[in-house]
């Protein structure tokens, strides 16, 4: 190396750590690799700058990363049966999965949205919806447990949900495939044109508790509900859904339900509709429908089913459903942070539409409409249109925005993000993802306050990005620098499942929340055990309760005889431990659903079904301590009408055991 | 010289570099790491009283027995697991006694601050390697701890 050159180093050394604060050089020179490490690189033992919740599709989990780590922090189990902590097989969370069409063990979870106060996410409540059996579902964020689960009656392919209104007054869900509805629904499928309706749910959310309650229906026109978002602000009182399939097929909708060069946007006045429905203007129709419930205070889930539902004509109480023409078949439905814009993403188009609620508002008093479609009146295109980003790229589908007046909107097919302005609609950057996004998601961004920094795209093709796995492979996801002119990719991450739509938000307004332990004073689980001297073992009938307590490193009972085949058995297991990260795992040999894990302070029941005589180890799942491993017990099981006394205990001597040989 | 400038920009570099900051709040309440016995070689730790929030206990010489009813509730929910009232060691060491080898204060701040206690305190340790199981932070109230120390004196006092 030459002087001279040894000379430019150390300045550059020197200018480059005078700036050296965040350890964020600007220079645009700097190499990408670098900074790129540097932004994204959270120390050991350090925490994430946001939550990342990100929707987990056929795996009917969330599951929620660390940003900008990209780091998995955990999966809750929603709509899908886990047999890792027992969810779905547990005798208290067993009735969550339960729908009118009995227990079900599976969906497909696309769409999350945070629980939102003044427009921006609170830290609440998370909400998730189920698209193969219509259900949406509220998540408690100081526990990151579900503990609600409310079927949609009328419903099929439940896909634009569950968005929300800005104060969390109401979440919606609508029907993606439109389905012939009450009395008369064994009918030709291909009297779809005739018999086939779709609807659009409003569910109040319960300011305090977050309680759900499907509050009205709108009936409407046989055509596919794809995506939503409520208006904000000025907007606040509109919800817009973006519709295709305008064309009302049934069979080969790749074609024909691309046939029309515009679908629709429609926009919903909820204000107006939840007038009409205090004034009980609709019709009370029988349906059926499950609703569970997770009680924090008894840990245990029910489930009622409710009868009926109210359902609103938009065709014949006028003046707050509308029709904006949309290019090509919109899918994104995505509405700007001063809730004037609302940007339509025609899945087959190459420019984008962004409407105006002001024109939108004026085409309305000013009844500039292009006729009715269904009985529900169309608004000029040109008269809602602010204007139409051209050259975009191909195939657009989601928006979503920043702090700074900018809107980022993902191309599947041609497999990038693009950055453009809303003001003058200009583009402004683009950059290429890995492979063919789908959502993105920028913090807060469908809200009315976007905290930008970070971009993230949900791929839906994964190919070459990680070592591979054979046929099938993770889902790839990036993460972009948002903060400067440009956007920069800064970190390429697996996700699980098929990530659809994600939420993030601040760190602290969850962290800060969130439970390390329950009380176990506060425990009104009907089958707790408060302290050992309270543990015992209970026959019913062939029903044989085990109050059990689980502490480090012991159970009590943790030897059992007196049953016999033809029992069943409950373990309710109580978790004795007051202390953050102390979980306890319960299982029994032979088992036939799955283990229990139980929470500080918390009580969970594992049933068992024994088919064999014999005697049965029973042994804590989770590493808790260095005796661990001794942690164990064992259940003698004896042949049906067999004497065995019931017989229980902990540190019982040989000779009292000895005794019933 | 040059040499010298450049391991100057460098040091400057990686000073800057280690002083990031970020959050403290990671804290490890159970994480079974044990930090070495400065307890025992410092000597402004008072390995008699342990260390928590009680420095002073007035104790009455006369037992309070409504304090000691509502001892042995808490004695029966989160404690009676591992601890027996007499002299035998089961998972912890049995109680029979406690209140005469150990101080009231002590006792107080091992059952309310058991981590840091456990991380360093000589008698604490000492018993930790024994029993070889960390006591669990069973979260008591102050009142918790209180009646508790009732319960074992009235233990203690009644055998």
């Amino acid at each position: 190396m030459s002087t001279h050159k040894l000379h430019l180093l150390a300045a550059a050394l020197i200018g480059f750590s005078a700036v050296i604060p965040g350890c964020k050089p600007r220079n645009a020179a700097t190499a990408i690799t670098s900074d790129a490490a540097q932004k994204t690189y959270v120390a050991p033992g350090k925490y994430d700058e946001f939550y990342n919740f990100v929707s987990g599709g056929f795996n009917g989990q969330v599951s929620v990363y660390g940003l900008p780590s990209g780091r998995l922090l955990k999966l809750i189990p929603v709509f899908s049966v886990f047999p890792e902590n027992g969810y779905g097989y547990s005798e208290e969370t067993k009735a969550m999965l339960n729908t009118s069409h009995g227990f079900i063990p599976w969906d497909d979870q696309h769409h999350l949205e945070l629980s939102q106060k003044d427009g921006s996410p609170d830290g609440r409540w998370l909400f998730a919806n189920a698209n193969n059996t219509p259900r949406v579902a509220r998540i408690d964020l100081t526990t990151f447990k579900t503990e609600e689960i409310l079927e949609l009656p009328n419903s099929a392919g439940n896909h634009s949900s569950p968005f929300c209104t800005e104060n969390t007054e109401y979440i919606v869900a609508g029907t993606r495939f439109s389905v012939p509805m009450g009395d008369n629904t064994d009918v030709p499928i291909n009297s779809y044109k005739k018999n086939f309706h779709g609807t659009v749910s409003f569910i109040k959310v319960d300011s305090v508790t977050g309680r759900l309650s499907l509050a009205f229906q709108l009936l409407l026109p046989g055509v596919n509900f794809d995506l939503s978002h409520a208006g904000k602000g000025p907007s606040a009182d509109w919800f817009f859904f973006s519709c295709y399939n305008t064309e009302q097929a049934h069979t080969l909708l790749e074609v024909n339900a691309s046939q029309r060069d515009k679908d629709f946007i429609m926009a919903v006045n909820w204000r107006k509709a939840e007038e009409y429905a205090r004034e009980h203007k609709g019709e009370l129709r029988k349906v059926s429908y499950v609703h569970n419930v997770y009680d924090e205070k008894t840990q245990t889930a029910s489930s009622t089913t409710e009868n009926t539902v109210l359902v609103i004509d938009p065709t014949q109480l006028p003046g707050f459903v509308y029709f904006i023409p949309c290019p090509k078949s919109p899918h994104g439905c995505d509405v700007d942070p001063t809730g004037e814009y609302i940007v339509g993403s025609g899945k087959l188009a190459a420019l984008i539409p962004v409407f105006s609620f002001t024109k939108f508002q004026k085409a309305i008093a000013d009844k500039q409409f292009d006729g009715d479609y269904a009985g529900i009146p169309v608004i000029k295109y040109e008269a809602a249109l602010y204007g139409e980003v051209q050259k975009t790229g191909l195939g657009p589908l989601h928006t979503e925005f920043d702090d700074k007046g900018n809107a980022y909107t993902s191309f599947f097919v041609s497999s990038e993000v693009v950055k453009w302005r809303l003001s003058d609609l200009q583009i402004l950057d683009r950059k290429p993802t890995f492979y063919s996004v789908g959502h993105l998601c920028i913090p807060g961004g469908d809200t009315r306050h976007p905290y930008g920094k970070y971009l993230i795209a949900y791929n839906k093709i994964t190919k070459d990005r990680y070592l591979p796995t054979g046929p099938e492979l993770a889902q790839s996801a990036q993460l972009y620098d948002i903060s400067g002119d440009k956007m920069e990719m800064i970190l390429d991450f697996p996700t699980i499942g098929e990530p659809h739509y994600g939420q993030a938000i601040p760190a602290d307004l969850i962290s800060k929340n969130s439970v390390k332990f329950y009380k176990i004073e506060d425990n009104n689980n009907p089958y707790v055990t408060k302290g050992e001297k309270a543990a015992k073992v209970v026959r019913d009938g062939n029903k044989i309760h085990v109050y059990i307590t689980a502490i480090r490193s012991h159970f009590v009972p943790d030897n059992i005889e007196g049953v016999k085949l033809g029992d069943e058995v409950y373990f309710h297991v109580t978790n004795q431990e007051q202390d953050w990260d102390i979980p306890h795992g319960f299982a029994v040999k032979g088992a036939a659903n799955a283990e229990i894990l139980i929470m500080p302070g918390e009580t969970c029941t594992l049933k068992w079904t024994p088919t064999e005589v014999g005697v049965y180890p029973m042994y804590c799942t989770d590493f808790c301590s260095a005796l661990h491993q001794e942690m164990q017990g064992y259940v003698r099981v004896s042949k049906a009408g067999a004497n065995t006394p019931l017989l229980y205990g902990t540190n019982l001597p040989d000779s009292s055991v000895a005794k019933n040989q | 010289m040059r040499k010298v400038l450049l391991a100057a920009a460098l040091l400057g570099f990686s000073w800057a570099c280690t002083n990031n900051g970020g959050n403290s709040s990671a804290a490890a309440s159970s994480s079974g790491e044990t930090t070495p016995a400065s307890g025992t070689s410092n000597a402004s730790y008072d390995s008699l009283k342990g260390s928590g929030k009680f420095t002073h206990v007035e104790l009455n010489p006369t037992l309070d027995s409504k304090m000691i009813t509502a001892g042995k509730s808490v004695y029966d929910l989160k404690c009676s697991a591992c601890h027996k009232l007499t002299s035998e060691k089961l998972v912890g060491p049995g109680w029979l006694g406690v209140t005469t080898r150990r101080k009231p204060e002590w006792i107080m701040n091992f059952v309310t601050n058991t981590d840091e206690m456990i991380d360093k305190d000589p008698h604490a340790q000492a018993m930790l390697q024994i029993c070889m199981v960390r006591m669990p932070n069973q979260h008591l109230s102050d009142e918790d701890a209180r009646n508790i120390l009732e319960f074992m004196r009235n233990n203690d006092q009644s055998k």
